[in-house]
């Protein structure tokens, strides 16, 4: 890790992004934690462990990705260029599965033989269930009911790689239930397993964890858009479930002033609580596995039920990260609606013969918004985080819906 | 701490511990199955000799609880239980006569969305005495501590089975009332026994420390009580209790309340001294 004060979050206790984030969980599991914080900064002052970390990267995550200018749609558009930094064309469909190899890598570092993970749309269980399976640990992924209903394939392939996907019949049956199952295992468990947590939330030091393994995207993005373009982008877009697609591209511009970051929540229905999913957009600080951030919760201070379209978005909580750089102004956030996700999806599909997954998509809806405001001169990068193949079945029937609705 | 001098939790082991007794905390979810029976258990388990009683306040999120306590959150939230209604409760208890030690059990999730100092001094004022937030380790707890002793509320802390010696002495250092226990890692939830290595590790702990000692997550029965309370002071018994409630909750109050506290009398009677 590099000497130099980290800009980021100087001053501030360890675990806190300014007065978010922390370590908010029950005492067992804090051993657990302190473990993982000083093992997790030890492994990356160890040349051994970081060129591994790049190797695996490389040789299974199939990285660098590509950047990829969108010379169609940045014509349609009519504005600024618009590139795609190809995160879907990873391994496995989509950026989660940086993560779980550096996690993995982890794993074995600490002893340990068995994971365990959460997922939503599937996408980070399936990333779990590879890493599980190039490293030989066992493999255990929690899933709500409802979106193994929404994501079958996704479960298939995770049973396929050798995991177990466990059904969660709690609460809304989504991510936030699924994450309350994998502590509750990890509370009995935390000696010999590790936790593959999917996003930049949770307690300290999981949003600084996921973060670092994520940043290769940003990295990567940038000497990618110097080489293209010979300059950074203007904006750079990017959506904002647990927040980690979005804080590994911004992080490693985030010192940049003249790079303006947007993080696009899921807009959902409408933005009545229970109708979406955006608490940076409309939530307020609160406690949610883990840590401090901002949430969506009622009066009393219960998680209040969410929606979206998109299964990997659809999640009350955000990274304690995202919440600082709200409050600080470094990124503006906003919200886009599952109507304008896939009117995004098929516009993109249409122009670049790329399907986003629809998480993906909300991000292509802002800079669709974005771009004709631009000149033609101006960038706007896009982290297209997926692949929209998992959700090809969900699409299919929200398109029949639409054809039968009275627009 | 003079301020907790008064305070009903530190009194009652005072008392238990002049007399040589221990402590049975049983606890019970706020409103569950509604809000009039919490009011009725209350006074029922007093009468049966209880003076220390554990109230859990509904959460949607509970990481650190079992199906059988998660499941009568559910339900009690989607009854309509909120924190405002659970404090009328313990007003409405107090305002009876009540006098046993109430601790509420609460995650900070609401204590936050509340405000600390606010929440700690409207419970203070309904009739707790102590507060007890599982999901706050010694490195966040500073605030509540520092509040919860300022309205003269205790506030009991956390030791786990996975938690190394030096830092329980630490917790140790920073709980009032009394010291929560964790018997096993894990969530709550019934178990057949403790692992002996709990009641071994317990022993070694009240070495150094003053302060009473608990143990809680896993008791369901008489033996495992009486075992329990030969090395610590009390026994917690949630889950087991709540099981109970849940099979006679469709009954009449009457009925379930005298299911509820026939079982905590069978759980007294091994510890409880020939009054």
């Amino acid at each position: 890790m590099a000497k130099k004060k980290d800009s980021r979050t100087a001053g501030e206790r360890e675990g806190y992004f300014g007065r978010f984030g922390g370590q908010f969980v029950p005492e067992t599991l804090v051993a657990g934690l302190d473990q993982l914080a000083r093992e997790f900064p030890a492994a990356m002052a160890d040349k051994a462990f970081v060129t591994e970390f790049d190797r695996c990267l490389r040789e299974i995550a199939g990285r660098p990705s590509e950047m990829y200018f969108c010379r169609r749609f940045t014509e349609q558009l009519g504005g600024a260029k618009i590139h795609l930094k190809r995160e879907d064309m990873n391994h496995t469909g989509a950026h989660k599965i940086n993560n779980t190899l550096g996690q993995a890598l982890l794993t074995l570092r600490m002893g340990k033989n068995r994971v365990i993970a959460e997922t939503g749309a599937g996408q980070h269980g399936v990333a779990a269930a590879t890493a599980a399976a190039v490293f030989g640990l066992d493999c255990e992924v929690y899933m709500g009911t409802e979106d193994i209903r929404r994501q079958a394939l996704n479960v298939f392939r995770m049973e396929l790689l050798g995991a177990r996907v466990i059904p969660v019949t709690s609460g809304q049956c989504t991510l936030k239930d699924a994450c309350n199952e994998a502590l509750r295992d990890w509370m009995s468990s935390v000696e010999t397993t590790h936790y593959i947590l999917g996003s930049v939330t949770g307690p300290h030091p999981y949003p600084i964890m996921v973060r670092e393994f994520q940043s290769c995207i940003g990295r990567e993005a940038r000497r990618q858009m110097l080489q293209a373009e010979g300059r950074l982008p203007d904006v750079i877009v990017a959506c904002v479930g647990g927040g980690s697609n979005a804080a590994g591209i911004f992080v490693p511009m985030i010192e940049e002033k003249d790079v303006k970051m947007v993080g696009v929540e899921a807009g959902g229905r409408s933005m009545n609580l229970g109708d979406h999913a955006a608490p940076l957009c409309s939530g307020a600080p609160g406690v949610l596995h883990g840590s401090l951030s901002y949430v969506l919760q009622d009066q009393d201070g219960q998680t209040a039920p969410v929606h979206s379209i998109s299964a990997g978005l659809d999640y009350p909580g955000v990274g304690p990260e995202h919440s600082y750089w709200k409050e600080t102004g470094r990124v503006r956030y906003t919200s886009c609606s599952d109507d304008e996700a896939m009117d995004a999806l098929v516009a993109l599909s249409r122009a670049e013969g790329i399907i986003p997954a629809l998480e993906s998509a909300h991000a292509v809806s802002e800079a669709m918004k974005l771009a004709p405001t631009m000149s033609r001169d101006q960038i706007i990068l896009i982290n297209l985080s997926g692949r929209g193949d998992k959700d090809c079945n969900e699409i299919a029937a929200i398109l029949e819906r639409r054809k039968g609705a009275p627009k | 701490m003079t301020a907790l001098s008064k305070n009903r939790l530190v009194r009652a082991f005072a008392d238990l511990s002049a007399a040589g007794e221990k402590a049975l905390v049983p606890f019970l979810t706020a409103g569950y199955p509604d809000l009039e029976a919490t009011g009725v258990l209350l006074r029922d388990f007093e009468l049966r000799g209880v003076r220390v009683c554990e109230l859990g306040v509904p959460f949607s999120d509970p990481i650190a609880d079992g199906p059988t306590i998660q499941a009568s959150y559910t339900e009690a939230l989607a009854a309509g239980v909120d924190v405002a209604k659970i404090f009328q409760v313990v007003r409405d208890y107090r305002g009876a006569g009540g006098r046993m030690a109430l601790v509420a059990m609460v995650s900070y999730s609401i204590v936050f969305r509340h405000g600390v100092e606010q929440y700690l001094r409207d419970a203070r004022e309904a009739g707790f005495d102590a507060t007890l937030v599982p999901d706050l380790p010694l490195v966040e707890a500073a605030m509540v501590e520092s509040q919860a002793a300022a309205c003269g509320l205790a506030n009991v802390m956390l030791v786990a089975p996975t938690t190394p010696a030096a830092r329980r002495l630490e917790i140790a250092k920073h709980s009032r009332g009394f010291i929560y226990y964790i018997s096993v890692a894990g969530i709550t939830g019934e178990r057949d026994g403790l692992p002996d290595a709990t009641i071994a590790a317990v022993a070694e702990f009240r070495k150094h420390t003053n302060m009473p000692v608990c143990i809680g997550f896993g008791i369901s029965n008489a033996e495992t009580v009486a075992a329990v309370c030969e090395v610590a002071d009390g026994a917690i018994v949630g889950s087991a209790i709540i099981r109970r409630i849940a099979g006679a909750k469709d009954r009449r109050l009457k009925e379930l309340v005298s299911e509820a506290g026939e079982f905590i009398s069978e759980l007294l009677r091994p510890i409880a001294q020939p009054r």
